[in-house]
């Protein structure tokens, strides 16, 4: 009963907050109200006994995500933002668009069959702690798309780096 | 215990938010941050199908979902930025030079 009244409240604000994000029109509004949907969804991660994954959200989300979409968002002129029509002339067609999806997807659940339980049990992921099993798991199954994961982000940074910067002059 | 349906739907509900807002927003910033809130829906299904599937792979699935959300963040911002640059705007509206 208790679990299901704490994910009650977490779906609710997760849902609330998601909402508040797309709507706000001023985007350090929307910035904020992001942190706090991602610390809900690291609690979420906490139910579902991935306290791993809980701490890296935070980290690298509010952490390090958000700090640099708040950089970006000061760069913009915000007196503007606030004056003028914060959806596009089309926005009746995303909606249509994104419900009609939402009518898909959950029609298709009715169509999930679980798969097998696999050998990570919680009694064993209690056992071993959660940190210990997961980085076993990616340094020795998933070792190989574990560095293709660090060429991915070092090709970011490069990208990153080419795009911002001024270009010289000839 | 919370059946795992009720993840799904939640998982569901935020990623359709995050397809409203990427297709409906005039500010770039926010059509990014609809991308980050769209990731974020699969990262919860991921975990909770981890985690009530007894398999661990989908928390490494997730883990990579969230280094490719932090290599897009960082390149879309560059490229906000570059389009600061060229053009002073930050709506999609304003840039039509390729009159798609």
């Amino acid at each position: 009963m208790i679990q299901e009244l704490f994910f009650a409240y977490f779906a609710f604000a997760i849902v609330v907050l998601s909402i508040l994000v797309i709507t706000r029109r001023n985007p350090v509004h929307s910035v904020l109200w992001m942190l706090l949907l991602f610390f809900h969804i690291a609690s979420l991660y906490l139910f579902l006994n991935a306290e791993f994954m809980a701490a890296i959200q935070i980290i690298v989300y509010a952490g390090g995500i958000l700090v640099l979409f708040l950089f970006v968002v000061l760069l913009m002129n915000i007196r503007e933002e606030v004056r003028i029509n914060k959806f596009i002339g089309a926005w009746p067609t995303g909606f249509t668009f994104a419900a009609g999806l939402l009518v898909v997807i959950i029609m298709s659940i009715k169509s999930f069959i679980a798969a097998p339980p696999g050998i990570y049990s919680i009694d064993l992921i209690k056992q071993e702690t959660h940190t210990k099993v997961l980085g076993k798991l990616l340094y020795t199954e998933f070792l190989y798309p574990f560095e293709v994961a660090s060429l991915i982000l070092l090709v970011a940074i490069i990208g990153a780096i080419v795009l911002a910067k001024r270009r010289l002059k000839p | 215990m919370v059946p795992l349906s009720w993840y799904m739907f939640l998982s569901m509900v935020v990623f359709a938010i995050g397809v409203f807002g990427f297709l409906s927003r005039r500010n770039i910033i926010i059509m990014f941050m609809s991308i980050e809130l769209m990731l974020n829906a699969v990262n919860i299904n991921l975990i909770s199908l981890s985690h009530y599937l007894q398999d661990l792979r989908g928390q490494i699935l997730a883990f990579f979902v969230i280094a490719v959300a932090a290599a897009e963040a960082a390149i879309g911002l560059a490229i906000v930025i570059a389009l600061f640059r060229n053009k002073a705007t930050a709506h999609v509206d304003e840039v039509k030079e390729m009159r798609g």
